[in-house]
This record gives structure tokens, C-alpha cells and sequence, in this order.
């Protein structure tokens, strides 16, 4: 290892440092590729070198067995949750006496085309067996809670529509709400219903996406298809809504950026008339299909108990039974008032995350179409000077608009001193805001509670015992987004 | 401790009326693991979250009466399914000691939550069973999150890459 520090050497031209155990010629007996590598600290349970040995903070990597204790081991494999008796880990089916020889760790990822993005798992085998999984994250970070800080709440949409690239309506819409909860304002009600609208659209499009990555992941390539070609209908109301097809920063503090275009209704109606039919052929292509059902039923089981204790949240919940949705449960916008039904499973299996996805999307389309019929005429924004800009035909004529529109966008608007935590029922679990205000127009904290980051603790779970090549299936329905993941 | 007085139900907690579901509590570091479990056995099904915040631009900021406004805030948003409802329990963490218990051993569900507190903050969850980096490079110096680490003040690091073999 290097003694060098990175600030020495800014533009990293200098050639790497020699390594003096790993020439490919030079030593009798002829340097095993791996040899360095099970030299490395972590990995034999001594101490890290060099640089890493100066600012490390320990290594975010599953261990070997050997430098891993039994406790560490049972911990691994989910013994200490708290789960009531019957259901717990037996310790004793831990077998902590197996040995670095029989047992091997491979990495899937970060490089990984069905790992969903930059998701790295390190699997511990014994022979086809996963033994114990460790996600190791990170690889997508930006640091975008911390750019938050630096924006304005005018801004801030923009910012987190980024989180989770699948449903970015919903990242937009929770921060919207959290900041018109610290502001006190409530927005007109077409504001509301069109906001239910497009996240509802947007649940569909993120559903569909998943369907078909979920089809790909299990071989089924026709689903994969599908679920684009119907995705792409979604999307292409979305750019004729907002402009753009992902990222739209249309849900905003105050309301939405623009009306819905003329002809909406029919849009949206060709949108649920299309989908809707096509769902039932995905039934029929994947719900009876033997081979799919071989692929998903009692394929990364994971109990109501254990979901609950590992903070997971959305259909990997409810398709353990627990009819949790924050729309019915804690509803927000106008969620109490439309008619649609908690979709639950029973088993918690692969199969089981399937078919809750299948039919939320079924009821998504019977939301909007409930939509579609009640949405009324009006304001789709807050016409409160102080938070949303003025009509672009007032600028011409008021001076006061004039000074309004550029305070609006240069400085921003003030909100009030406080702390607010929001929390909606995103496509993947809930996705809470937490956000801080010190009164000035800059969030003093942002922090985004991503269910995919706390749903992939899930994983271990439900992988311990199954087979590799279940691996990417079970990590395929868990739908993490790794941008969301990693923000 | 430094914070006030603790009632083993939780610490004083207030509701804000007209905003649903922001229940606030406030308890002393020492009584931290005792209040929450003493809201897990309450019904509080789920940690849904855990975070913290750094005051230091605010040193004089507004807390609930009775308690000692300190340099960190570790927030924990409880969750129970069962009653609908939510509680924000709100620990004050001393810059010269920025150190907690873990909840590991109540709630599994905070491991992932507790890394990325100690990644971005700094702040020592004590007793939790994986306290690694968890979004930055386990050799990244700093704590990003934190109010004086200067946003583009750190050149661009990366993790030394391994030679050619």
C-alpha cells in the first residue's frame, strides 16, 4: 500500500506504487492472482495498511469466515429479531463451524445488468446454497440531502425528483407536502386531484417498469416488452404534461407547475383502457404459467414478523399480510375520498410481491378513473404571491407581479421555524420527508427517508438458504432503485 | 444527562394541532433505549426512520421546555400500525461526546439507518453490531452531513485503486 496521500498527488499521473509480492514473474513459486487479495486486511482479520489504515473507518465488505464471529455469524443470518417464539432462527441451524474451505464469496455487482443499478451484494456460497448476503451501497451516492441544503425550497423539487428516477412525481409530491406543512398553506383542490392523478400515473409506469424488469430477471423477455410498451404511454402523457419524460419538477410548494394539457380526459382514458386489458394478459403470460410460478412460489420468504422488525415497507409488507398502505392508513391529498382496495398477500414469497404489485396497479387505474370523473375546475396553484410566481400575463402589466416573479425565483420564499416529517405511500414503501427550517429559504436539514434504502435490509432474510440462482429473482422483486438507495 | 427530566412513558411529548401525525418527544440521552422500548411495548410496531441533525449554525435555537438544547439531534420516527399513529422521539447528542446507544437490540430495522447517521455525522451509535461507512468509501475522511464540513471544500477522492496485477 501507498503512503501517499491523495491531496499529494492531485493529478493521480504518478505510476501505481510496486507491488513487491504480485509479479506475474520474479518469485519461485508463481504468484496466485487472489494472493494479494486475501492478503488485504479485512478480509484475513488483521488490520488494514497504508492509507485506508490512517482514515478507515472499518470495512463495509462481508467477512470471511474465519475472521467473523458465531454471534456475528447468527446475526448475520437473522437470529436476534425480535420475533416471537416459533418463528425465530433456530441458532443451532446456523452452522458456525463451517469452514473458509467449503464455503466461498462472490460478489454480484456492482456491475451487474440485473442487479437494478449499482447494487453490490456479496454472497457467501456453500456450494449452490447463499449462505449469508451483505448489500454493499454506496456507489450512487451524491450527496443529495447535502446539495439540499443549498437550495432553495423553490429549487428543492428539482433536487429530490432525482432520488428515485422511477417515481419521481412522488419524491416531488412528499417534499412539496412537507414543505406546505411548515408554510401552513393548503393548495386548491385541482392542485390536490391532479397531484393524486399524475403520482397514481406514476405508480403505474413504476409498476409496469418493475414488471417488466422483474420478467427480464426470470427469463421472460416477451414480458419485458410488454411492460415497456405500456410504460411508454405513461410516459408520453407525462412529457405532454410536464415536458419531460422523468425528473419533471411538476409537483411543486404550492402546487403544480402548469394546468393539465387540453384533451387530458381522453389521454388518460386511452391510458386505463389500454392498460387494463393488457394486465390480464400478463396474467396469462406470467400468473399461470408453470415455470414462473416454479420461479416465485416459496422463492425468498420473508415473515410479517421479520418485516415489521426490519423497518420494510410497501408490497415486500403487504404481501406478508399486513394491509399497510399509508394511502389508506394515514391518507394524504384526497386518498380518503376515492374508492380502492389494499392489495395483500399471504405468503410473502416472490409470488406473492408479484401478484400485490399486479393488482395495486389494477386499482391504481380504478383510482384514475375515479379521478378523471371528479376532478374539479379552478386553480391548479396557489395564488399566494409569497410562495408560487404570478401568471406570466400579469409580469407585463404589474410591476408588483414583476418583483414578485423574480423574489420568487432569485431569493426564494421564507418559511417558518419548524420540523416536519411527511411520509407517503410511494410505489416501493414509504417515502418520507424530514424537513428542518431555521426560517430562511434554504431547508436547514432535508432528509429523505428512501423506502428501497430500508427495504434492502430485507435481503439477507430472504435470500438465507436459497438457491444463487434465485439470487436475482429475489433481488428483482425487493424493486430497489438504486438512486433512491444511495441518494 | 444534560436534558430534563423523563418520564419513562416517553418524555414530554406535545402534539402541533393541525398538522396530523407530528407527535414530538423529547428524552434524555441516558433514557433513550428505555423510552423507545418503552414505545415499541406500547404498540409502536416499526421504526420507520432514523436520523439526525446538526444545530450548530442554530445554537440558540427553540426546544421544549426543560430541555437542553445541544449540538446533535438524533430523531427517531416511530411508527405503530395497530393505532395509526406516529411519534418523533428527538435525543439532544453533545458535540463532545457524540455518542448514543444503538436500538439494534429494539428495532433490527435501524442497522442501515444508524451506518448512515454514523457515515454522514459522525455520531457513535454504541453497541451496534456493524458500524462501517455505509454511502461513502470506507476511507473517506470527514463526516459530510456535518455544518462545518464545507460543501466543495474536499477535493475529489477515490478509493486507491488496486495496481495492475
Amino acid at each position: 500500500m501507498s503512503e501517499r496521500s491523495p491531496q499529494d498527488d492531485p493529478g493521480m499521473s504518478a505510476p501505481p506504487p510496486p507491488k513487491p509480492t504480485s509479479g506475474p514473474t520474479g518469485s519461485p513459486r508463481p504468484a496466485r492472482p487472489d494472493d494479494e487479495f486475501f492478503a488485504r486486511g479485512p478480509e484475513t482479520g488483521g488490520e488494514p495498511a497504508g492509507l485506508v489504515a490512517e482514515t478507515s473507518e472499518g470495512d463495509q465488505e462481508l467477512r470471511r469466515r474465519k475472521a467473523t464471529g458465531p454471534g456475528e455469524l447468527r446475526r448475520e443470518a437473522g437470529a436476534v429479531l425480535r420475533l416471537p417464539e416459533g418463528h425465530v432462527v433456530d441458532s443451532a441451524d446456523i452452522d458456525v463451524e463451517l469452514s473458509d474451505d467449503e464455503t466461498m464469496i462472490i460478489n454480484m455487482g456492482p456491475q451487474h445488468p440485473s442487479t437494478h443499478g449499482v447494487l453490490r451484494l456479496m454472497l457467501e456460497l456453500d456450494g449452490e446454497t447463499v449462505l449469508r448476503t451483505k448489500p454493499v451501497i454506496g456507489y450512487l451516492h451524491t450527496g443529495m440531502e447535502k446539495t439540499g441544503e443549498e437550495l432553495t425550497y423553490v429549487q428543492g423539487a428539482t433536487n429530490v425528483t432525482r432520488m428515485d428516477y422511477l417515481s419521481p412525481l412522488h419524491n416531488e409530491l412528499v417534499f412539496s407536502l412537507a414543505t406546505e406543512a411548515l408554510l401552513g398553506v393548503e393548495v386548491p383542490d385541482r392542485a390536490v386531484w391532479i397531484r393524486m392523478l399524475m403520482s397514481e400515473l406514476n405508480r403505474v409506469s413504476s409498476h409496469l417498469m418493475w414488471m417488466a424488469t422483474n420478467g427480464m430477471d426470470l427469463g421472460s423477455t416477451s414480458m419485458m416488452i410488454y411492460g415497456f410498451r405500456e410504460r411508454e404511454m405513461v410516459l408520453a402523457f407525462f412529457e405532454k404534461t410536464t415536458g419531460l419524460r422523468m425528473n419533471h419538477n411538476y409537483i411543486r410548494p404550492g402546487g403544480v407547475a402548469a394546468d393539465l394539457p387540453d384533451g387530458w380526459e381522453d389521454d388518460v382514458t386511452v391510458i386505463c383502457d389500454t392498460v387494463m386489458p393488457r394486465l390480464d394478459e400478463y396474467d396469462e403470460l406470467l400468473t399461470g404459467q408453470p415455470l414462473f410460478r416454479q420461479r416465485t412460489e416459496s422463492i425468498g420468504t420473508i415473515s410479517a414478523e421479520e418485516a415489521l422488525a426490519l423497518s420494510v415497507t410497501g408490497p415486500i409488507l403487504r404481501s406478508t399480510g399486513i394491509p399497510w398502505d399509508l394511502r389508506r392508513a394515514m391518507p394524504y391529498l384526497h386518498y380518503d375520498q376515492v374508492d380502492f382496495d389494499v392489495i395483500v398477500g399471504t405468503y410473502g414469497d416472490n409470488f406473492d410481491r408479484y401478484s400485490v404489485r399486479l393488482n395495486e396497479l389494477r386499482e391504481s387505474i380504478r383510482i384514475i378513473r375515479q379521478v378523471v370523473e371528479r376532478m374539479p375546475p379552478g386553480d391548479y396553484r396557489l395564488q399566494d404571491k409569497k410562495v408560487t410566481p404570478p401568471p406570466r400575463a400579469r409580469i407585463d402589466e404589474s410591476m408588483e407581479a414583476l418583483i414578485h416573479h423574480f423574489k420568487v425565483f432569485t431569493e426564494g420564499f421564507k418559511v417558518p421555524e419548524g420540523e416536519v416529517y411527511v411520509a407517503i405511500e410511494s410505489p416501493r414503501g414509504e417515502l418520507g420527508c424530514y424537513l428542518v427550517s431555521d426560517g430562511s429559504s434554504k431547508p436547514y436539514r432535508m432528509h429523505i427517508r428512501g423506502p428501497s434504502f430500508v427495504n434492502l435490509q430485507s435481503l439477507p432474510v430472504m435470500m438465507r438458504g436459497g438457491l444463487i440462482a434465485d439470487a436475482v429473482a429475489v433481488c428483482s422483486s425487493v424493486d430497489p432503485v438504486m438512486g433512491e438507495v444511495d441518494r | 444527562m444534560t436534558t430534563g427530566e423523563v418520564n419513562t412513558a416517553g418524555g414530554s411529548s406535545s402534539r402541533v394541532p393541525g398538522r396530523p401525525h407530528q407527535e414530538v418527544a423529547f428524552v434524555a440521552r441516558g433514557a433513550y433505549v428505555g423510552a423507545v422500548q418503552a414505545y415499541r411495548d406500547a404498540g409502536f410496531e416499526m421504526c420507520a426512520d432514523l436520523c439526525a441533525v446538526d444545530y450548530l449554525l442554530l445554537g440558540d435555537r427553540q426546544v421544549a421546555e426543560g430541555v437542553d438544547p445541544e449540538r446533535f439531534e438524533v430523531v427517531v420516527n416511530l411508527l405503530s400500525l395497530s393505532q395509526r399513529r406516529r411519534v418523533r422521539v428527538r435525543v439532544q447528542v453533545p458535540e463532545s461526546d457524540p455518542s448514543v446507544p444503538t436500538l439494534f437490540d429494539v428495532y433490527p430495522g435501524v442497522e442501515a439507518m444508524e451506518r448512515e447517521v454514523f457515515d454522514l455525522f459522525g455520531i457513535v451509535f454504541e453497541g451496534h453490531p456493524d458500524l462501517t461507512r455505509i454511502l461513502m468509501p470506507e476511507d473517506w475522511e470527514g463526516h459530510p452531513l456535518r455544518k462545518d464540513y464545507g460543501v466543495g471544500r474536499v477535493p475529489v477522492q477515490f478509493k486507491e485503486a488496486p495496481g495492475p496485477r
